[in-house]
């Protein structure tokens, strides 16, 4: 029962308006034109005409292009045979080997039932001391990085994924420069991770509208492995490219923009996407970290603005650093009281000090007179950049916690810290005597 | 009833254009048929022929001349025993029992009723034969939970009526009757223990509407002392994301002092719902010693739940927290986020073509944010007794900016306004409330002139910080530096207050009132110190007592010990010149 049309209306952007009867809402049809077939989607149906966005774009398309309903929604294969490759937005091999038909799943399915949710309970170690001790990764957290351009927040996103302890990685490129992608193959593959890893690339080079596609065949893979209680941490770069083509659609289609273009549903879109995170109560979970650039460094921009109210915190990635100021995470409070009693009175005296440091430095640029407390201050943050927050540092968290202590206990003495005693006469290193 | 029934003409996200024949309602609930699942929808809006009606599911698969069903009633909620601890979607469908027929996911078209129906309750009658009595009186009580829940007369029923007889004490499923009533026409009305209700109406079946005027204590130092909360009253918490809303919403949803907390999470993320309700079956409530899910009541529709069903969950929790105001409890409804509520009245605004106000949000959003938070209040009922409706609501501003439409309309119709600010959490003070920028209209916890010394002092303090930065410590005298370190330490010991500490996380009243009247003592000390250095190094040290002194409980020996060492500490310093 393929339903086949010839006469296009209407093209404008990507999107083609044919007349059609028994066409369903998001239905997909193939669209058979002068350069070769594409996937299409339904995305609106009025009065007996349909409006189809085209995957490939729509470029080429003549007003008698051919046009196939098939009768079901976007699919995508399942099957353990998806391990260790590569593939597009739209879901076609991307590296040489053969593609997989087996065992569609349909994409974008319905949200987890809250009440079958779980608290999250592990902490993922990332070996990085700003994640683990000051923001903690907890499994089935979604939590976006923050940067701007040229911030190396591709590594470090390979990184977290190499020292995760998770079963299955899946990375959505969206927009990604090709040198990234190769970048991100070559290191999987290198550090012998690419067999657990499933990639769904689309590069800067491809349509806009298999963009669109990426986060939602990632997701809809990841869940049904976290269903087979599996671990999955799935990999986002780039989500701003990602709502870029959501605008680019929403005004071809001719919608109301609410801020700066974006449409008026793009906190619902985001969220559709993210909240896929979950911990199941009797299966696996999936663990979604996204990199977000923010034009011009503005974190009002709506994109990492909307996501911001999404996620579970954020890192803010500044000068090749995570920022201790705004990067934040939610559930660190689920974790970080089983890890070690003094890790939360560690994270929160040190960033509190970090603060005060930043003052003195803000006071010592301007000229005045430096007391004995902003000295100790001085010295203080500069080995806080030095030994916590460089990104360099690989130590697990313990190490980091005494770390964290013999900086304090160079600098201050304990009361200077406000933390409390009961603390204080157990964790402070004996030997060195207070400032 | 005859069928009425229409096609569908048009699909656009979750917005169906409908061609009918029979006459329409506007805002009655409709069906829209998906194989052998049924869609549930509203109208919004008719034109000429077409109706426009909103789905409150994922319309994926619809197609044009799909058979929609008008049902003739507004969206309404059912209302009777067995609501409490319960945990629904937008729409009152119990969501456990949901996964237990649907697993992890949630189905399109499946729709429960939301109060059990084999669950008998043990009804004892207060109304008699031949008794007059109107909409909202008390029939009888059955017990739920650690309260009497009355049955009244419901609340749809015009004028007086006489009651024809009342069904002996016994256990009564929610359908049954438990009593007959005639109207001025000699029309007979069966009152069951449920009634139904439609949530966009308010419920009005009360004697009179009164001021809020006494306090309600959250537990929340800065809140109870500085920018109280009256029961009955309305507030607003808007900040940027990560300031702390959603945590001071569950940390004021366990500690306030109130009977019932329904918790409305609107457009929100699922985990946080889930924190709560993984957590509070097994927190005591201090007031009862019961669990503290035993008055508590969970309306739940997280961002990724269809969008249309997020506009319903507001007022399907405000409903319900109205009737429980009519048995004379006091509810307190947190809603988070109401922003995520307009934004979801916005993409309807968009799909209808309206002309869009600022930000595209519609031109009404004004009115419909005032209308939602008016219904909340104190009222006496038809009995004498008082029940009140008190309405938290969190703001989620765009870029974190208090400018935007949602905020500036909540804020003309609330009582207290307690914004929370980036600066203040990046600085890990939390609660992020800004002490010098929030409000409140109603009577604190504390006496005012105490707590209007402490603003003064606050807002010295902040002004010597700013000159500092200016001219430096050097250029500051020693009596401004104090001033700015008093500041600093009411800042630290009473503002700031540690949510995951046992003791520390809820102070109640009065040991707020006990605790201020201390540190308003040392606020006016006069204090003589050699150099600013010995200065700070004394607040320090007195900050650090303090704090301790916050984690001591009150009754155990540490408290009465940690407050003289407090007390010496201070003596030390006091320039009784």
């Amino acid at each position: 029962m393929h339903r086949v049309y010839h006469r296009i209306e209407r093209i404008a952007g990507n999107v083609i308006t044919v007349q059609a009867t028994g066409v369903t809402y998001r239905e997909l049809a193939q669209v058979t034109s002068g350069q070769g077939v594409s996937l299409a989607q339904v995305i609106r149906i009025e009065g007996g005409r349909v409006d189809l966005q085209v995957f490939a774009g729509s470029r080429g398309i003549s007003t008698d292009s051919q046009i196939r309903f098939l009768g079901h929604t976007m699919q995508v294969p399942f099957s353990e045979s998806l391990m260790g490759r590569i593939f597009t937005g739209s879901g076609v091999p991307r590296d040489k080997g053969p593609a997989i038909h087996e065992n569609l799943i349909e994409i974008g399915g319905p949200s987890v039932n809250p009440a079958k949710r779980i608290i999250p309970r592990n902490m993922v170690r990332t070996g990085i001391p700003m994640i683990d001790v000051f923001n903690t990764l907890v499994e089935s957290q979604k939590l976006p990085i923050f940067s701007v351009a040229g911030e190396p927040y591709n590594p470090l996103l390979a990184r977290i994924a190499l020292q995760a302890e998770v079963d299955l990685i899946i990375l959505g490129g969206m927009g990604l420069k090709h040198d990234d992608y190769l970048f991100f193959r070559d290191t999987l593959e290198k550090e012998g991770a690419l067999s657990r890893s499933i990639l769904f690339i689309h590069t800067a080079a491809d349509p806009t509208v298999e963009c669109l596609l990426v986060p939602d065949i990632c997701l809809a893979v990841a869940e049904q492995f976290a269903l087979q209680k599996k671990r999955v941490l799935v990999l986002l770069t780039d989500m701003t490219n990602f709502a870029d083509s959501m605008k680019e659609i929403a005004i071809t289609m001719e919608q109301i923009p609410s801020n700066r273009g974006y449409p008026g549903d793009l906190y619902s879109q985001l969220a559709a996407r993210y909240e896929k995170a979950v911990d199941f109560d009797t299966a696996g979970s999936i663990t979604v970290l996204a990199a977000t650039t923010m034009p011009g460094d503005d974190v009002t921009h709506p994109v990492p603005d909307n996501t911001g109210y999404i996620t579970e915190g954020q890192f803010y990635l500044r000068n090749g650093r995570i920022e201790p100021f705004g990067s934040l995470s939610r559930l660190k409070q689920l974790v970080n009281s089983k890890t070690r009693e003094d890790h939360r009175t560690i994270m929160n005296t040190m960033i509190q000090l970090y603060a005060s440091y930043k003052e003195t430095l803000e006071k010592q640029s301007m000229g005045f007179r430096m007391s004995a407390w902003d000295r100790n201050l001085l010295k203080y943050g500069e080995r806080f950049e030095a030994e916590m927050m460089d990104l360099r540092v690989n130590i697990p968290l313990e190490q980091a916690l005494d770390l964290g202590w013999q900086i304090l206990a160079d600098c201050f003495s304990p009361e200077e810290t406000g933390i409390p005693s009961k603390l204080t006469r157990k964790f402070w290193p004996k030997r060195t005597t207070a400032a | 009833m005859s069928e009425n029934i229409g096609r569908i003409v048009g699909v656009n996200g979750n917005l169906l254009t409908v061609e009918f024949e029979k006459p329409v309602v506007q805002n009655e609930v409709a069906y829209a048929a998906l194989g052998e699942s049924r869609l549930k929808a509203e109208v919004i809006r008719v034109r000429g022929r077409y109706a426009e009606l909103q789905v409150f599911e994922d319309t994926t698969g619809l197609k044009e001349g799909d058979r929609v069903d008008f049902t003739g009633e507004l969206l309404s909620v059912e209302l009777g025993p067995g609501l409490l601890t319960q945990i629904f979607d937008g729409l009152q469908n119990p969501l456990p029992k949901l996964a237990e027929e649907c697993g992890f996911f949630l189905q399109r078209g499946r729709y429960l009723e939301a109060l059990p129906r084999e669950a008998k309750w043990a009804f004892t009658p207060a109304a008699k034969a031949g008794q007059t009595v109107t909409a909202g009186e008390t029939i009888g009580s059955v017990p739920e939970g650690i309260f009497q829940h009355r049955i009244m007369v419901p609340f749809g029923l015009r004028g007086q009526l006489t009651v024809d007889g009342v069904a002996a004490a016994g256990a009564y499923t929610v359908d049954g009757v438990v009593a007959k009533l005639r109207d001025a026409d000699g029309v007979v009305h069966e009152v069951r223990l449920m009634q139904r209700w439609p949530v966009k109406i308010p419920i009005r079946a009360y004697a009179e509407r009164l001021r809020p005027t006494e306090p309600l204590a959250t537990k929340v130092r800065i809140v109870d002392t500085f920018f109280p909360v009256a029961r009955g009253g309305t507030y607003c918490i808007p900040g940027p994301f990560g300031a702390g809303k959603t945590v001071l919403q569950q940390i004021t949803s366990r500690y306030a002092d109130v009977d019932i907390v329904i918790v409305a999470a609107c457009g929100e993320r699922a985990g946080e719902v889930v924190e709560t309700l993984r957590e509070f079956p097994a927190l005591t409530d201090p007031r009862t010693g019961k669990s503290l899910m035993e008055r508590t009541l969970i309306i739940c529709n997280t961002s990724s739940m269809p969008v249309a069903a997020r506009e319903a969950s507001v007022y399907t929790a405000v409903t319900i927290a109205e009737y429980y105001r009519q048995m004379g409890l006091n509810v307190l409804l947190l809603a988070d986020s109401t922003s995520r509520w307009a934004q979801a009245l916005r993409e309807m605004s968009g799909r209808l073509e309206e002309i869009p106000g600022e930000e595209a949000f519609p031109a009404y959003l004004e009115s419909v944010i005032a209308s939602f938070y008016e219904r909340g209040g104190i009222v006496k009922l038809k009995d004498g007794s008082l029940g009140s409706v008190t309405i938290g609501g969190t703001v989620s501003p765009a870029g974190g900016n208090f400018e935007e439409p949602v905020t500036q309309s909540t804020l003309k119709v609330v009582g207290a306004f307690h914004g929370l600010s980036r600066e203040r959490s990046d600085q890990r003070r939390y609660p992020a409330i800004h002490p010098l920028e929030s409000w409140s209209k109603y009577e604190g916890v504390v006496p005012s002139e105490q707590v209007a010394l402490a603003r003064r002092m606050l807002i010295q303090g902040n002004d010597v910080n700013q000159m500092m930065k200016v001219v430096g410590e050097e250029g500051t005298s020693i009596d401004d530096f104090t001033v700015y370190l008093k500041a600093e330490y009411v800042d630290a010991v009473y503002l700031q207050q540690d949510a995951y500490h046992a003791v520390d996380a809820a102070t109640p009243a009065d040991r707020q009132t006990y605790v201020f009247g201390r540190i308003v003592k040392i606020l006016k000390t006069k204090m003589a110190f050699e150099s600013k250095d010995a200065a700070r190094k004394f607040f320090q040290h007195l900050t650090q007592a303090t704090k301790d002194w916050n984690r001591a409980e009150q009754t155990s020996e540490e408290f009465g010990a940690l407050e003289a060492r407090i007390e010496k500490m201070v003596a030390e310093v006091t320039d009784y010149a």
